[in-house]
């Protein structure tokens, strides 16, 4: 059932609106930067309550694409071609979600306020954009265009290592990106069209699956990331401003896993499963050695930033095992990453405000003087850990259960994981929070003020609603996923047979 | 046989530049430096009456002097684009001239040969009149790049561009006459029939005759001239070469390759891919090191003519588009970013340096961030129009199977990205220097339409994309 007005692209593109009010606003005084504040919130609670309109209308019985639309764009068949289905939604719903929350946790910024809401507005069109498109030509656009914001983000209102880090983000992604490029241009040669619905139905030579797998695990490997194409992510992470981090850590990551499950799966489900193995491989990796690394981290962003990468193992360790459980699994873990390292780098920028500095070794006994912020903090640690009653624990529960089916060594390690990311995230809680309150520098903190309660209670709410009912996310992602899991399945059983044949 | 005026209609446009031309020479004689206004006036109403002609000439496709010349699709979109270029070039010169003290009548008028040169060689369809073309526009060009003749740097510049021009248009002609030697025509079409099989020889000819075209187009290893010649060039000339010529280059290489060698694609192919490649990488990796920012784009405009060159490496109709699309966005990315550079100006002297653009986005906001659209989009970073231009060239090589080719090309774009990058870092990320002089009107009218070409590309391409489409097909 779709409205008839097209709520998608609205949703997409009214960021844009946004962002041009703001353009109009000369000068830097004060009065515009507080215009460009609440404009850019109120842009974006419009468009979170639009995009509930996607939530209300969208049918959960069906597989099918929905809030379709398409019109004529680059000639031929490229094609402006949008809509969602189970997958893209949570997606959708996730980013449209949080960028309130990171705008109003960002109202403290000083520096080029008009230049930041813009930026930030732009990138929430790129990427509700990118998860909607259904045109490969349209994704990339969407999908490369995010970098462009990021980029200045980073660069400009980063920490002390920003330039380095910025670019080191942009030109790995970019690097990586273009390879899938030329893998979308093959697509197109092959089955004359980059229409993602058509593709999903086409079915590629087996032989050409592989190089196309490699292409897209080119781009989404860095941007997820995934061992050993990591090491930008740590660096942007920590140099990045906080709205850019929950920004990154929530929303951008999570491209890459949309990316797989989108293409990789089901467009190439010989090379999936040729290449599962590998994914494994480097899936459980990521778990232990990123969980290693954090254990060793003095800055308490890093330690947040290797934990990510170690959480988006699970996600592609759940993914292919080309398991229902597992692709759900994968999602939601992906869904309640996005709100848990999210709220992680809110928690690290309240005390980042205040003391101007990362260091774990320069806090300590925070209890003291904030309640309120170690138990918001506690929270987020808990669902982090995965923690039974947070979000956290359905999506590594789900991941774990399937690979436990598919094989039983990548579960064993991977669970290993979950102690060791106890172990890091329990030690860092315990340094910052517990403890005697001894430095001096510290003696004046202050509790969260009501702007920063405001922009917790959203998370807190859903973390721990998903934690006991994760019942939305799934229900809205099975039909979509099962309709997934089914192809792939269907499409690897001749294979499987013909191999039988031959022994 | 009596003479019919009306077979000359096709070449009107050309007859148009020169008739005017003449005249001018004739008013600038008389007049001197007091006219140098009007003269600017008049070569800028001259280069849009001739694109009005082109636009309005009927038909699909003329020839005039014994099939010589050749009015297509493909010239009429190269055409608009070579007088767009020469146009918005000039309309950006007068200020840089009357800042410099430098303006003097004769700089309208040789752009104007220069552009009429041009024309003729995108519509050359045998090898005389492409030499003859090529000719006129280079002899031009090499006055103009010492124009500033009591500077060093530009005498430099002038006489470096004229003895490798010449050096190139020497091994142009040698490999013409190899070929009429060894196929018994000049024409397009003949050498086309004549040429089905790849002997030595006729190879020979056609090495030497793209190695000429690519020295015009400034493509690896022929490139030594570039950066000398664009740092050393007064900035308003070398936003001219950095335009039109470039745009002509291209559409003759183009043409001779498709429609005079059609027979041995695979020979000249191989020629092209390598041109291409090296074009790209050391355009990617030479810019790294530069500080002057005009050596900086000689080295971009190498690195682009590479990509260009991928298109016409697939050697199909799709390859062909894709040349046009990108020597159309290019058109507009190299005279906006040379609109911005034009305007660096600090105290009454010009300054080239990189580093002194460093807080553009705190004193000059729109500018800067104009500029930074400019850059992102010749990184070829969607959805500006860079990005599209390497899309339809890389597109038509995937077509054609040139694997390697595509992934050297790409990641040399990643090298490439870093420099355009680095200057958007120099612009926002800086301590800022003091403020530029404010800048002339013309500048801004380019550097607005540029931007807004490049920003908004992705909203409406199907004009430029369905012309260039129709170009295309045009030559095959």
């Amino acid at each position: 059932m779709n409205p008839d007005w097209p709520v998608l692209s609205v949703t997409i593109f009214l960021p844009l609106a946004g962002a041009l009010l703001i353009f109009l606003q000369q000068g830097e005084d004060e009065a515009t930067t507080r215009n460009a504040r609440y404009i850019a919130l109120w842009t974006t609670l419009v468009t979170f309550v639009v995009s509930l309109f996607l939530v209300a209308g969208f049918d959960r019985s069906i597989s099918d694409f929905q809030f379709v639309e398409s019109y004529p764009w680059l000639g031929g068949t490229f094609r402006y071609h949008v809509g969602l289905d189970g997958i893209s939604l949570p997606l959708v719903i996730l980013t449209t979600f949080l960028m309130p929350i990171t705008i109003l946790a960002s109202f403290g910024v000083e520096k080029r306020v008009r230049e930041y809401m813009i930026l930030f507005l732009i990138l929430e069109v790129l990427m509700v954009g990118t998860f909607a498109a259904l045109d490969l030509v349209l994704f990339y656009v969407f999908f490369e265009g995010g970098l462009i914001p990021m980029f200045l983000i980073i660069g400009i209102w980063g920490g002390p290592r920003r330039v380095y880090a910025t670019f080191k983000f942009f030109l790995y992604t970019l690097a990586g990106s273009v390879l899938m490029l030329l893998a979308i241009m093959a697509m197109y040669w092959q089955a004359g069209t980059t229409d993602i619905p058509t593709l999903l139905k086409h079915g590629f030579p087996a032989g050409m699956q592989n190089w196309l797998f490699l292409a897209f695990l080119a781009s989404f490997a860095v941007k997820l990331p995934m061992w050993p194409v990591h090491t930008w992510l740590p660096d942007a992470h920590v140099e990045a401003p906080t709205a850019g981090s929950v920004i990154l850590a929530a929303i951008l990551l999570k491209l890459g896993g949309y990316g797989f499950l989108r293409f990789s799966l089901p467009m190439f489900p010989d090379a999936s499963e040729f290449f599962a193995p590998l994914m494994f491989t480097l899936s459980v990796v990521a778990i232990i050695y990123t969980s290693l690394v954090a254990l060793m981290q003095e800055d308490i962003k890093k330690l947040i930033a290797y934990s990510s990468v170690a959480h988006m193992g699970f996600v592609t360790m759940g993914m292919f095992t080309l398991t229902e459980e597992g692709v759900q699994g994968a999602l939601f873990q992906m869904i309640s990453h996005g709100l848990v390292s999210g709220a992680l780098f809110l928690c690290v920028g309240v005390i980042y405000d205040r003391m101007h500095t990362r260091e774990i070794a320069a806090y300590g006994g925070l209890v003291n003087r904030m309640p309120v912020y170690a138990a918001v903090f506690m929270i987020f640690t808990m669902a982090n850990v995965g923690l039974p009653g947070t979000s956290g624990f359905v999506g590594e529960f789900l991941t774990l259960l399937s690979a436990f089916q598919v094989n039983t060594w990548v579960a064993f390690f991977a669970t290993t994981g979950v102690i060791l990311s106890a172990c890091y995230a329990l030690w860092l809680y315990r340094k910052v929070v517990f403890g005697q309150l001894e430095k001096p520098a510290l003696k004046d903190i202050l509790d969260l003020n009501p702007r920063e309660v405001a922009v917790f209670v959203p998370l807190v709410l859903l973390t721990i609603l998903f934690g006991v009912w994760p019942g939305p996310v799934l229900d809205t992602s099975a039909a979509a996923v099962a309709a997934l899991v089914q192809d792939v399945q269907s499409a690897l059983a001749p294979a499987a047979s013909s191999l039988v044949q031959i022994h | 046989m009596p003479f019919d005026v009306q077979s000359l209609m096709p070449a009107l446009p050309e007859l148009v530049l020169l008739a005017g031309a003449l005249a001018l020479v004739l008013v600038g004689a008389a007049g001197g430096d007091r006219v140098t206004e009007f003269m600017d006036g008049a070569v800028i109403l001259l280069l849009a009456v001739a694109a009005a002609l082109v636009i309005w000439l009927p038909g699909e496709r003329l020839t005039a002097f014994g099939d010589s010349f050749v009015l297509d699709y493909f010239s009429r979109f190269f055409k608009v684009l070579v007088l767009v270029g020469a146009a918005a070039a000039l309309f950006m010169s007068t200020d840089f001239w009357e800042k410099e003290r430098l303006r003097r009548f004769e700089y309208g008028l040789l752009a104007l040969i220069a552009t009429a040169g041009m024309m003729v060689l995108v519509s050359a369809s045998d090898l005389i009149t492409l030499y003859l073309g090529l000719e006129l526009m280079s002899l031009a060009l090499y006055v103009m790049a010492a124009f500033d003749r009591d500077n060093v740097r530009s005498s430099e510049a002038g006489l470096k561009y004229f003895v490798l021009g010449a050096l190139s248009s020497g091994m142009l002609l040698y490999g013409a006459s190899l070929i009429y030697g060894f196929t018994g025509t000049v024409s397009f079409a003949g050498i086309a029939a004549a040429a089905k099989d790849a002997s030595t020889g006729l190879i020979f000819g056609l090495a030497f005759l793209f190695a000429g075209l690519a020295f015009k187009v400034s493509a690896v290893p022929f490139h030594m001239w570039t950066p000398d010649v664009y740092e050393g060039a007064p900035t308003p000339v070398t936003t001219f070469f950095a335009a039109a010529p470039k745009a002509a280059g291209i559409a003759i290489f183009v043409r001779v390759a498709i429609d005079a060698f059609p027979g041995i694609v695979p020979q000249w192919q191989q020629i092209v891919i390598f041109l291409s490649i090296t074009s790209m990488a050391l355009g990617a990796f030479a810019a790294i090191g530069q500080t002057n920012i005009k050596r900086l784009m000689a080295y971009s405009s190498i690195g682009h003519v590479g990509y260009g060159l991928v298109g016409l490496s697939a050697g199909t109709i799709a390859g062909v588009q894709g040349v046009l699309v990108y020597m159309a966005i290019y058109l507009a990315m190299t005279l906006g970013t040379f609109a911005c550079i034009l305007a660096m100006r600090r105290n009454g002297k010009a300054v080239e340096e990189i580093d002194e653009l460093a807080g553009l986005a705190t004193t000059q906001p729109l500018v800067a961030f104009l500029f930074a659209a400019l850059l992102f989009s010749l990184a070829g970073i969607p959805p500006l129009a860079g990005f599209f231009a390497k899309f339809y060239v890389f597109l038509a090589a995937i077509e054609a199977g040139l694997y390697a080719l595509a992934v050297i090309g790409v990641l040399a774009s990643v090298v490439g990205a870093y420099y355009y990058l680095r200057i958007v870092k120099i612009m926002y990320m800086d301590e800022a220097r003091p403020a530029f002089e404010a800048m002339a009107t013309p500048l801004r009218i380019v550097l607005g339409v540029a931007g807004i070409f490049v920003i908004f590309f992705f909203a409406y391409p199907a004009p430029i994309v369905a012309a260039a489409e129709a170009a295309a097909k045009s030559l095959f």
